[in-house]
């Protein structure tokens, strides 16, 4: 699990790598050509962004005939949202759960 | 054709047994989609009706496909969505993989401006995040929403 949260991560820290996934956000199930059309970099480099995404799981590609769909997959964000976010919070209203029973404690005591 | 709207892919640590168990028993179903149940048969034609925990029913649809522990889809339109939209699919497939179990999640077929759409890309990545959960920890996460009370 942490492995793949290293991948995720490093998936992540690159720019050009984001701006793709908010490509596919933007217009999802694309092909390499249709990626490559409107941005700012070469086929090549597009080729590797998207086999480290594809590693990372972030995104998953399809098969329609001949060609080849890449979606964006947003579980792995969720995950580590969870993992990462969700823990605080709840930790967050947990305090805040002691201290209402502390005060109504004192109110009651 | 047209291509899928939505394609999401989860790793579960679990067998394909036991995630097809997951993806199919109101008994899990209730712990981590929202406490909704399944009430259907699941025989290929039948109708299916996913019920919120205060029994209104959600979702409605029928089975397309059931072959365990592989392939499973269904129509689904949501309850606010009758008569406007037309019904949208759900393919799930699960390939183990080693010691894990892929599970892909195709939904398509969505009415052209439809407003389940939203709410669907909304829903699967918490109810894929709470299924891994629960396969691999024996707990769903407490996830709100809007609706569900609170344990």
């Amino acid at each position: 699990m942490e492995m793949h949260a290293d991948l995720v991560f490093k998936a992540l820290a690159d720019s050009s790598r984001r701006k793709l996934l908010d490509r596919l956000h933007e217009n999802n199930g694309q092909t390499l050509g249709d990626l490559c059309e409107h941005i700012d970099m070469t086929r090549q480099a597009v080729t590797k962004h998207l086999k480290l995404l594809e590693e990372a799981n972030l995104v998953t590609t399809i098969w329609r005939g001949r060609e080849k769909l890449h979606y964006l997959n947003p579980i792995p964000i969720n995950e580590i949202a969870d993992r990462w976010i969700a823990k605080y919070e709840r930790d967050r209203l947990q305090a805040l759960d002691n201290l209402k029973r502390a005060l109504e404690d004192q109110n009651n005591g | 054709m047209d291509k899928p709207t939505y394609v999401y892919v989860t790793y579960i640590h679990t067998t394909a047994e036991k995630l097809w168990k997951a993806l199919t028993n109101s008994e899990f179903t209730r712990q981590y989609w929202f406490g909704i149940s399944f009430n259907t048969d699941w025989r290929v034609g039948s109708n299916l009706v996913a019920q919120n925990s205060d029994a209104s029913a959600g979702i409605t649809g029928k089975v397309l496909e059931y072959d365990p522990p592989r392939r499973l889809s269904y129509t689904f339109l949501s309850i606010q969505a009758q008569g406007k939209e037309e019904p949208t699919r759900v393919v799930l497939t699960l390939d183990p993989v080693g010691e894990l179990v892929k599970l892909t999640v195709v939904h398509d077929q969505f009415t052209a401006g439809s407003k389940t759409l939203e709410s669907v890309s909304q829903g699967w990545p918490m109810v894929l995040s709470g299924l891994k959960s629960l396969l691999e920890t024996g707990k769903a996460l407490a996830i709100p929403h809007p609706g569900c009370s609170k344990e």
